[in-house]
């Protein structure tokens, strides 16, 4: 078995090099943008255009907003990224869409509900008190989120958007499905050609707990840092 | 606006808060005058803390009106940031930013707020902690200073933005004893130097010793107030007697 492993490395070490290049190109991509539009969610979780009915009110934007999280957690991430991949070309086929930009826009739909979760958490982490002391101040609530709340929610979201990245990298795996070129995809690719699943399964596992692993090494390093400075 | 223009610094009518089935202001009318120190006592769910955190419309009063410098802040119109920006509040848990130094936390308000250039309020954070034994911290963390010191800070950062009143809830309740001694001599000063200042308290010697009127509440409105002398000497309510007898054994 393990003569078999050197071999299959002598063999096709780039498709395993180019695979890991894949996986963290698309974990990158998706919590960078996942950053972004899940910002965006968060910040419409708490919007206040209410329609009155009755004694109540109805949020229309805070509705989608929770609808859409909710949905995304709801269903497994594999089904998301068959219903892109066949919605998308479907509803703009003059784009001519590849599947990896379908796949991407899947993941980052996915991720960007995941981590308004976590800035949503991060920013309700900093003590009520916080946003009471800038208020009496005279800030208005928009220089109290900028100046005080942003900058110590920071500390608790960042180490958490570091999981995020952490996840999306075993997550990607479910995109090989698609044959993206992900890693997964390579052990696909090198299993069908050697009719050998063993050896490779273990080098591609080989991989993506180092990765991981050193990674989640790293976002407790980053932990450690952000607390001191309290 | 010219001072004559009214004639209570903070008009207080008929003030009304829930908190669900809580009602816990049931009509508290009180003015309170420039350069007056008031304190305000009694049992906790009493209201007094509510009642302060109304001023500043941390809370947002049910129904009643506070007039502040002439102005009714309880109109939606009126922009509170404005007005919050001359009533300064210290609060039990000090509340400092920890992400800033104890320069930073004082300069912030005024300058972001364009009261100040940075220059000027540089200088004015550096004569404010020397005011309060603070100055050698100034490049520090709050997380470096003591309860004691965190809640100088605090007072000093909100001196910072210049207000005609200050409003103290409990400032030295969640702080050590040996600490408080500290705390309560810069609201001395202060006291001293003419501020107008409203301080929810336990602590009954300082009340009795700064202040030119007491108010007791309880139950959700002010059950009794006079002069310190009138309502630690000879109180006439008897649950303003029953709350003494119990606090000052």
């Amino acid at each position: 078995m393990f003569s078999n492993i050197v071999r299959i490395l002598e063999r096709y070490w780039n498709l395993f090099l180019i695979g890991t290049g894949y996986t963290l190109l698309m974990s990158a991509i998706t919590v960078l943008f996942g950053l972004i539009f899940g910002a965006l969610l968060a910040l419409l979780r708490k919007n206040r255009l209410g329609i009155p009915i009755g004694k109540k009110k109805f949020y229309p934007i805070r509705f989608l907003a929770v609808a859409y999280i909710e949905i995304i957690r709801g269903t497994p991430i594999l089904l998301q990224l068959y219903f892109f991949y066949f919605l998308l070309p479907m509803l703009f086929p003059i784009l001519n869409l590849s599947k990896f930009t379908s796949i991407m826009v899947a993941l980052i739909f996915n991720s960007s509900a995941y981590v308004s979760e976590v800035i949503r958490a991060g920013i309700e982490g900093v003590d009520h008190g916080q946003m009471e002391a800038a208020r009496s101040l005279g800030l208005s609530s928009r220089q109290t989120m900028m100046k005080i709340i942003l900058p110590q929610a920071i500390k608790n979201i960042l180490p958490a958007m570091g999981n995020e990245f952490i996840m999306m990298i075993k997550e990607t795996s479910l995109s090989s499905t698609f044959f993206v070129g992900d890693l997964m995809t390579q052990y696909k690719t090198v299993s069908g050609a050697l009719y050998l699943s063993i050896e490779p399964l273990m080098i591609v596992g080989f991989i993506y707990f180092v990765l991981t692993f050193s990674l989640s090494k790293g976002v407790a390093v980053l932990e450690r840092r952000m607390s001191a400075g309290d | 606006m010219t001072e004559a223009s009214y004639e209570y610094l903070i008009n207080v009518t008929d003030l009304h808060k829930s908190f669900g089935d809580l009602h816990v202001l049931q009509g508290v009318s009180e003015h309170i005058s420039k350069g007056e120190v008031v304190s305000i006592i009694g049992p906790s769910g009493g209201g007094k803390s509510t009642f302060l955190r109304c001023l500043n419309l941390l809370e947002v009063p049910d129904a009643g009106s506070i007039v502040f410098e002439g102005v009714d802040i309880t109109d939606k119109k009126v922009d509170i940031n404005l007005h919050r920006q001359k009533m300064g509040m210290v609060f039990q848990h000090f509340n400092v930013f920890p992400h800033m130094t104890v320069a930073e936390n004082i300069t912030m308000a005024p300058v972001l707020l364009g009261k100040k250039t940075k220059a000027e309020a540089e200088e004015m954070a550096k004569e404010l902690l020397n005011r309060v034994g603070l100055l050698e911290k100034s490049k520090e963390y709050p997380k470096r200073l003591s309860g004691g010191q965190k809640q100088r800070l605090a007072i000093v950062r909100a001196l910072a933005m210049e207000p005609d009143v200050m409003l103290f809830d409990e400032p030295t309740s969640a702080l050590d004893p040996e600490m408080v001694g500290e705390v309560l001599n810069v609201i001395k000063n202060l006291v001293k130097d003419g501020m107008t200042t409203v301080i929810v308290t336990h602590e009954m010697g300082f009340a009795r010793e700064v202040s030119d009127r007491v108010l007791f509440m309880d139950g959700g409105i002010i059950a009794e107030k006079g002069t310190p002398e009138e309502l630690f000497g000879s109180p006439q309510n008897p649950r303003t007697k029953e709350f003494l007898g119990k606090v000052l054994y």
